[in-house]
């Protein structure tokens, strides 16, 4: 267990390393640069920012400077904004995201799962098929015709919620129920594939002549297991949904982290793209670790090995 | 040689007939069918006043231009354009983008998937490793790092064409350079978006590999002294076809959907080119309390809703047909 853990460990760290690496060599090496201007600065001004901003010399001494300052947590100051450290940047931004992607991720794996668990126990009936029907034309409609849409129905017409914004929990609705969409639908179809696929199974069947009920068969065993493939897909969500939209953030007009992204990479701002990177990396390495724990707890036939 | 026998286990005998008698993969079929033939013929007919821009802006649909007593059938834009024809247009680019870029990542994810999965071994640990890697850095750094690294290049590339041919007096190469110029935009998102789109094709080949290399009929032309390349491409692409197709038509509303997330942010399609996205884009800014213009948002996301949605049922419908393995 320790062994495995430990493993894991290291090869999430060198996951981290690469793509922090990537991305700092292939934003550095791009045309353009973080201080370029509309209007040319002399050769000196640009030196002298880059010096101040420690972008000097060849891209591999860039680099191999910028690591050590990452090794020693110091994420550098952005070249856009700069009088903000690129941590407080992304301390700003990033309770945000996480507040409104939880919300999201708590929709899409709780809806999501009982969705799916209801269409698989109902199988080839009315309510699997709207089910099903419904998810893909969820997964088809991308949240910039969603967004606008709910906001057209529930804050213009109905006014029952704000249009945007930030703040109160009624705030949080419209643009969590945006963003979780799809993924409520990708989280019901497979849970209804996985639990067909448990239903099916030997051990249910002998659960139920040993005199277990239907529904006793299906929280006590069926459930359980069903879950393993939804649980492997929920680690990389949350990552995902954690660290921000850039779609329904800029939809709602929310100033959450989603913008981070994009925006770094047009500004040519390498030191808060890399600080983005590092954070979703993390993100990412911590959800695949619960992820792998989760599954022995869940499944007792599966041992972590080193 | 004759020909690679069918493993029984990958296509079997009716799979096709799962598909026909799958109803929405068959409407989506046809729909699908009916939308890239009117985009990519209509246009051409319509005649030259309507797609013009013009001072008749914001009409809504179904009505008359006033100087050329044509018909609007879905309103007039900010320009003054017709939004129908800018719907067409905005289709042949995005489902071009979506094809092409499709192509290009099945090209790629199946030649991937296909090394790493018959070398296997330490070739395949690495390549799914790295593939492992690139799965953790976010999809869009990558498209936006693509966009801006060939953008200038296409640009500089077909501006140095121009003036060459400028310099040499070829007026009509001089002509299509300058025409191509505002439309380089549409090389560049089909390039960045095929070189990213890859990923889970690869992974979804290897698999299937994994599992064909150990059948007998492999393992017998290993035996005639085929080399591995000659059986990759004779004897496993064939029983892979399905395969591809189901995941070719899966990736190309992902590659639409990506498309216009990027136009529907401006860092996409420019104009005068369009796409689904930059019209919805365009629909968006438009649209406050107080004066509604609907038709500008609604039809663009009636078209594309409906498109995307025919193209997951008809994949989906593949899927059920020859991957009743997948779960997803």
């Amino acid at each position: 267990m320790v062994a495995f853990l430990l493993r894991r460990l290291l090869s999430s760290l060198l996951v981290l390393f690469f793509a922090v690496s990537l991305t700092f060599l292939l934003t550095r090496s791009l045309p353009g640069g973080p201080f370029d201007k509309e209007k040319a600065t002399s050769a000196q001004v640009q030196e002298n920012l880059e010096r101040q901003y420690k972008l000097k010399g060849t891209l591999w001494e860039q680099y191999t400077a910028y690591l050590n300052d990452l090794v020693h947590l110091d994420f550098r100051v952005s070249t856009k904004y700069r009088n903000w450290r690129v941590a407080e940047i992304l301390g700003q931004k990033m309770p945000t995201s996480i507040k409104l992607g939880g919300v999201a991720f708590i929709i899409a794996s709780v809806l999501g799962v009982f969705i799916g668990a209801l269409a698989a126990m109902r199988r080839d009936s009315m309510v699997d098929w709207t089910a099903m029907f419904g998810a893909i034309v969820a997964i088809s409609i991308p949240s910039f015709i969603t967004g606008p849409f709910l906001i057209a129905v529930f804050a213009l017409w109905l006014g029952w919620l704000p249009v945007g914004g930030w703040g109160t929990m009624s705030h949080l609705i419209l643009p969590a129920c945006c963003l979780a969409a799809p993924y409520v639908a990708y989280v019901a179809r497979l849970m209804r594939n996985s639990l067909l696929d448990v239903l099916k199974s030997d051990f249910l069947r002998t659960a139920k002549a040993k005199g277990l009920t239907e529904s006793q068969a299906l929280v006590k065993h069926a459930m359980k297991v069903a879950i393993l493939p939804v649980v492997t897909y929920l680690g990389p969500l949350a990552a995902h949904l954690l660290t921000g939209s850039m779609i329904v953030e800029s939809v709602f007009n929310i100033s959450g982290a989603g913008s981070i992204f994009v925006n770094a990479i047009q500004n040519r701002d390498a030191f808060l793209l890399c600080g983005a990177v590092v954070i979703y990396c993390t993100l990412l390495i911590v959800f695949n670790l619960i992820v792998d724990l989760l599954y022995s707890v869940l499944d007792k036939r599966i041992q972590l090995h080193a | 040689m004759p020909d690679a026998p069918k493993a029984a286990s990958i296509s079997r005998p009716g799979g096709w007939e799962i598909v026909r008698r799958n109803r929405p993969a068959m409407i989506s079929l046809i729909f699908l069918a009916v939308l890239v033939f009117v985009a990519f013929t209509v246009p051409f007919f319509l005649p030259e006043s309507l797609k013009a821009t013009s001072n008749a802006t914001f009409l809504p649909p179904l009505s008359l231009g006033p100087e050329t007593g044509l018909m609007h059938l879905c309103g007039t834009d900010v320009n003054g354009q017709d939004l129908f024809y800018r719907l067409l247009t905005g289709a042949q680019v995005s489902l071009g983008v979506g094809i092409i870029g499709a192509l290009i990542s099945l090209f790629i994810g199946t030649s991937y998937g296909m090394i790493s999965g018959y070398f296997g071994g330490r070739v395949d640990a690495f390549m799914m490793r790295a593939v492992d890697m690139l799965y953790a850095v976010p999809r869009i750094l990558f498209i936006m790092i693509f966009i801006a690294a060939f953008d200038s290049v296409f640009k500089d590339w077909l501006d140095g064409a121009r003036l060459w041919a400028q310099e040499k007096q070829w007026q009509s190469l001089e002509e299509a350079a300058r025409y191509l110029i505002p439309y380089s935009k549409i090389l560049v998102m089909i390039l960045s978006l095929g070189l990213v789109e890859w990923l889970t094709m690869a992974r979804i080949i290897r698999g299937q590999v994994l599992v064909l290399r150990e059948m007998t009929f492999v393992t017998a032309s290993r035996a005639m002294g085929q080399n591995g390349w000659t059986i990759l491409r004779k004897h496993l692409l064939p029983n892979l076809s399905t395969i591809i197709l189901t995941y070719l038509t899966l990736t190309i509303p992902a590659v639409i959907l990506d498309e216009s997330f990027l136009s529907f942010l401006g860092l996409g399609i420019e104009d005068p080119a369009s796409s689904w996205g930059s019209l919805l884009k365009d629909g968006a800014q438009v649209i406050n309390p107080f004066e509604s213009k609907w038709w500008l948002l609604a039809f663009p996301a009636l078209l594309m809703s409906l498109s995307l949605l025919a193209l997951n049922f008809l994949g989906d419908g593949l899927r059920d047909a020859f991957d009743p393995k997948s779960s997803d």
